[in-house]
């Protein structure tokens, strides 16, 4: 038995790549930013420190424990 | 385009954070607040005075622990979004959805559960002050290592699957990731300081509630984003594209 599929049959639509070029600069963007943040909750005043004192690293404490980041 | 992919992803995120939170308030807080209780017990043994609060208890376990694990969902929410908006269309035909939990389950794979197994975490009084510095680094450098071991794993998968077809081609992938890993593993320093007198069931729980909390989050992400992302991702209608498809 031979049969042609019809648009109606077979209706995946087809994902279409997003270009490198219009991807690149948000990533850099983004992935810094967020890098940031992660390493807020994950390192700061822990083992590196940017800010003095130990406020973050104690408010961020159960989070960062929780969340499987070395804490101290 | 990319502007609002990374915003969805930032708030889906946030939502995958809140049920997070809720399973680390029910299943982590309980064993954090048995191993406080243990290395204060410790302390008060040793005649050591109680160390002065800077954060109180009641305040880390809620709008700190809400702070941690809301920042941590944003930023990761925002991270996955750019992942998904490469690996879409690039992975083979997957749609949206498919292409998301894709995303996800490679993501919560070589971040959270490869360097978990070998550097799990650890409650509060499990790790010497003094080695934190190393242990963190370890912990990072795991991470790295093994995003970098599922990379190669994808594109070496990409390459051969023209030759050995879509299955044969992903179990490979899944193969290599393996063995690159096992290598790390062993080629790794191991970090053993869980105290004598430690109890093993608090430390089993914590471990099981942290992987409990990831797993919950990367879940979530993985699930939400696609069915939120589908409709504003270019696609080409089959009508154009379509071949006669025979069967026999």
């Amino acid at each position: 038995m031979a049969q042609t599929a019809s648009p109606q049959s077979h209706s995946q639509p087809i994902p279409v790549r997003i270009p490198v070029r219009q991807l690149l600069p948000w990533a850099i963007f983004a992935a810094v930013l967020a890098l940031l943040l992660i390493y807020f909750v994950g390192a700061e005043q822990g083992a590196t420190s940017l800010i003095g004192g130990h406020y973050v690293h104690e408010f961020v404490h159960d989070g960062r424990h929780l969340l499987g980041f070395p804490c101290h | 385009m990319i502007r609002s992919l990374l915003v969805r992803g930032m708030l889906v995120g946030l939502a995958a954070a809140l049920l997070a939170l809720v399973v680390a308030w029910i299943f982590g807080e309980p064993q954090v607040g048995h191993a406080i209780g243990f290395e204060e017990h410790q302390a008060a043994l040793a005649g050591e005075p109680p160390e002065p609060e800077l954060v109180s208890r009641s305040m880390q376990k809620t709008l700190g622990l809400a702070t941690g694990i809301g920042l941590y969902g944003v930023a990761l929410g925002g991270l996955f979004a750019l992942a998904f908006a490469f690996a879409y269309g690039r992975i083979g035909s997957f749609g949206a959805r498919a292409t998301s939990a894709l995303v996800a389950l490679a993501g919560f794979t070589a971040v959270e559960l490869a360097p978990f197994m070998k550097y799990p975490a650890n409650p509060p009084s499990v790790g010497s002050p003094d080695t934190i510095g190393k242990r963190t680094a370890l912990y990072f450098g795991l991470i790295l290592i093994s995003v970098l071991f599922a990379i190669a794993a994808v594109l070496i998968g990409r390459r051969l699957a023209p030759r050995l077809g879509n299955w044969n081609a992903a179990l490979t992938a899944v193969g290599v990731f393996i063995a690159l890993l096992g290598v790390a593993y062993l080629t790794m320093p191991t970090v053993q300081e869980v105290p004598k007198d430690f109890p093993a069931v608090v430390l089993w729980r914590f471990r099981l509630s942290s992987l409990g909390i990831q797993a919950t989050l990367w879940t979530a992400l993985g699930l939400l984003f696609g069915p939120l992302t589908e409709r504003r991702l270019p696609h080409r209608s089959p009508a154009t594209a379509a071949t006669p498809i025979t069967t026999a």
